[in-house]
């Protein structure tokens, strides 16, 4: 029988699962593997300049492309790093296979140099994790872990791998079939429970669909888009949601939550009948929980038994993957009359509609509506923060856009380089980034890979001064007392009137350019669509557009922290 | 919500290192009440049986099976607090410093109490009680009060389904 090392039998086994791209950053548990990886060419390897950056690249790479994200980092640090991305993708359920090294298993236990225990420390944030301890079980837990990250409801699998485990020599084999006793995902659907909502649909008088990210994830927009169409329910979406219908669509009212558009949320607090699909129902979007939907029976529809009935009290639960239960759905349902109700929507939709303050130079709105104008296809993802707020707000997505950000996490950090992944993954699509000059500064050193894999990413960097979001909480709810979020000045900086503010750092426009990308300014309205033309003509190398800011500009509406979803602040 | 209860589940589950950190830590990370766990190996080497007794309102309840279920090393979740089962605990109870009036109470304790006098010293006793977390509970109690100098040591419940016998 033909032996291999351990090394050699993951090379394969990435092959066998369809693997062409990997995320890798090396270390002295993982040096063969790279090694393998140099000798080889059917997959394209890329190194990113941090391992936090690393998995939101496999991570914006896995939700643009429906693939695994695979990551490979070393021992110790480059095994602590990668936390915050895997939780991350935990939170929205993105599939992930990370591997990371481990020193040999005669240190393990030792305190040897590198050595944590990094099974132990994911263990709360990942689907699932475990150390390879003999080389004979090494083809069966690669083989798990792909099925394990892609199925049911997705998420981050982490391997790690002992040196000495990948050294040894063994099967050569990769297993073809997988049978985890314990893990067995939902794949049908309860017919009797679905037939059971739709006679709710169709009797209702003010029914509501309200789609989560799981729609996104299950890739069933199109049937979502036509079950609604059909039924002319009209549609409201969590952030992780948008795009579930065209935006532009009449039945689309709005996101709703925190800072979900009224109309949205009002609905939400009239429905007689809430049908939600893949959502968890976070405080988020819920507000207060006993002022919610406080009139509606509730469906909910989730891949996850655990996420029913958890927050809120639901009437039917359908435990099922979005798309096979949107299958039957677009089956069943027929047009329901919703005309009084959708006129009673439009009148909250005219009464106080989504818009924001026009400003004398340039706001956060026209910067997205020129950027829905530029491009007939594209690709958005946001960072973490009021920009993130404003682009879930405003901007319009259909078959040919998708919208990703880090929405159960909210990690700052995260859109730059899930921006780069998602370039990687969808050469042909535009691919624009939004961020906030606060969490553009936590991975700008992925401009290195941006420029070296010649990638022509856009990202636009809302440059408020601040780190808007904790200043507006302050500017509303603490005197206006801006502790730690000026990034002017030192973080308790107090206003004295006639003191100069310091100029901003970094200066973004230069930054860029001394990595070799294409650097902008915008300060006025006029300058916008010549800036998105300059980017787009920018085929091999990312542009940076900076956009000067008012640290003044509010994201609205917003509900009160701890309040009813009814009860907003709208301006 | 309904009212607070003490619930009972059992657990296959894979025989692994690392699967009782997985199971103790999901509950510490959701604050979700531990009130024993034990573990030990079945028939079959790869796999471990958990009897877990936690005290929590029926949503809670409902969750932590749900939460249990979806862990990839956990085979099956068994909720036993319905069910005719049987159960026992072993707990230990060292007396120290008695005296002879001390142990002749200690044997009528016992015998009442359907325990054993397992072991003696000159001024000691050691009693085994195997019997329902509740009636060990009562006889914790009731040593508390009558003597001032012990020691106990419990095991944590293990319960398996009844054949035939209707009673828990
Ligand atoms: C890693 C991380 N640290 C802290 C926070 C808390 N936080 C949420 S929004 C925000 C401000 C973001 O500022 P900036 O990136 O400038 O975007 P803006 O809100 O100004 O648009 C902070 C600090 C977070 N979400 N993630």
């Amino acid at each position: 029988m033909k032996k291999i090392s351990g090394n050699k039998l993951l090379i394969k086994a990435l092959k066998e699962e369809g693997v062409d791209t990997i995320f890798g950053y090396p270390g002295a548990t993982t040096i063969d593997l790279g090694d393998e990886l140099y000798r080889q060419d059917d997959i394209r390897v890329i190194l990113p300049r941090h391992e936090q950056a690393l998995v939101h690249e496999a991570d914006g790479y896995a939700r643009t492309t429906g693939k695994v994200g695979v990551c490979l980092v070393t021992s110790g640090p480059g095994a602590t790093n990668v936390v915050t991305g895997l939780a991350t993708a935990n939170y929205d359920s993105v599939p992930l296979v990370c591997f990371t090294g481990q020193v040999p298993r005669h240190l393990i236990g030792n305190d040897a140099f590198q050595e944590v225990d990094i099974v132990g420390i994911t263990r709360s944030i990942t689907k699932y994790g475990v150390t390879v301890r003999n080389r004979d079980d090494l083809g069966r837990i690669i083989k798990e872990a792909f099925y394990i990250a892609r199925s049911g409801r997705p998420g981050p699998v982490l391997i790690d791998l002992p040196k000495d485990v990948m050294a040894e020599l063994g099967k050569a084999e990769y297993p073809t079939e997988v049978n985890i006793r314990g893990y067995k995902p939902n794949t049908g659907v309860h017919i009797g429970q679905l037939k059971k909502s739709i006679k709710l649909l169709h009797t209702a008088k003010k029914p509501l669909f309200l789609i989560g990210g799981g729609i996104n994830i299950a890739w069933a927009n199109g049937l979502f888009t036509e079950f609604a169409r059909k039924t002319q329910v009209p549609v409201v979406t969590t952030i992780m949601g948008r795009g579930g219908i065209p935006t532009e669509d009449p039945l689309f009212v709005g996101n709703l939550g925190m800072h979900g558009a009224y109309a949205a949320n009002k609905a939400v607090a009239e429905s007689d009948l809430l049908f939600s699909i893949g959502t968890r129902f976070n405080d988020r979007i819920t507000g207060k929980l006993d002022k919610f939907a406080p009139n509606a029976k509730i469906v909910h529809i989730d891949i996850d038994t655990s996420s029913i009935s958890r927050n809120i009290q639901v009437d039917i639960p359908i435990v099922a993957n979005a798309k096979d239960a949107l299958e039957k759905l677009v089956e069943y349902g027929e047009p329901c009359d919703t005309k009084a109700w959708r006129d009673e929507i439009r009148g909250w939709q005219e009464r106080q509609p989504l818009d924001m303050r026009k400003h004398h130079t340039m706001g956060p709105k026209d910067i997205l509506d020129v950027m829905n104008k530029e491009f007939e296809k594209l690709i958005v993802v946001s960072d973490v923060g009021q920009h993130q707020m404003f682009t879930a707000q405003f901007t319009q997505l259909d078959e040919k856009k998708q919208m990703i950000m880090s929405g159960g996490l909210g990690t700052m950090g995260y859109g730059f380089p899930a921006g780069i992944g998602a370039q990687l993954g969808n050469p042909d699509t535009p691919v624009v980034i939004i961020s906030g000059d606060g969490g553009m500064q936590m991975n700008i050193q992925e401009f290195a890979t941006a420029v070296l894999e010649e990638l022509p990413v856009i990202v636009c960097v809302f440059n408020n001064m601040f780190l808007g979001m904790v200043r507006q909480w302050q500017k509303l709810f603490y005197g206006k007392r801006y502790g730690m979020t000026n990034l002017r000045s030192g973080a308790l900086y107090r206003e004295s009137g006639s003191q100069e503010m310091p100029r901003y750092t970094p200066d973004f426009v230069k930054l860029a350019e001394s990595y070799g990308a294409q650097g902008i300014r915008v300060e006025k309205r006029e300058e916008i669509a010549q800036a998105f033309c300059r980017a787009k003509e920018n085929k091999n190398t990312p542009t940076l557009i900076e956009f000067v800011i008012d640290p003044d500009e509010m994201v609205f509406p917003m509900v009160q922290p701890g309040g009813a979803l009814d009860d907003m602040i709208v301006d | 919500m309904e009212k607070l209860r003490k619930r009972w589940l059992s657990l296959y589950v894979e025989n692994q290192i690392g699967v009782l950190s997985k199971i103790s830590g999901l509950f510490s990370g959701k604050s979700y009440n531990l009130d024993s766990l034990t573990v030990g190996t079945t028939e079959d080497a790869t796999i471990s049986r958990m009897t877990i007794a936690t005290v929590s309102d029926d949503e809670t309840f409902e969750q932590i099976k749900k939460q249990l279920n979806r862990q990839v090393e956990i085979i099956k979740v068994i909720d036993m607090t319905e069910m005719f089962i049987k159960m026992k605990e072993i707990l230990y109870v060292k007396v120290k410093k008695c005296t002879a009036e001390d142990k002749t109470s200690l044997f009528q304790i016992a015998g009442t109490f359907k325990g054993r006098v397992i072991d003696y010293g000159r001024d000691s006793l050691l009693l085994e009680f195997v019997q329902t977390g509740a009636k060990n509970d009562a006889v914790i109690k009731l040593m508390k009060t009558e003597f001032h100098n012990i020691e106990v040591v419990r095991g944590g419940s293990v319960g398996i389904e009844s054949i035939s016998v209707m009673d828990r």
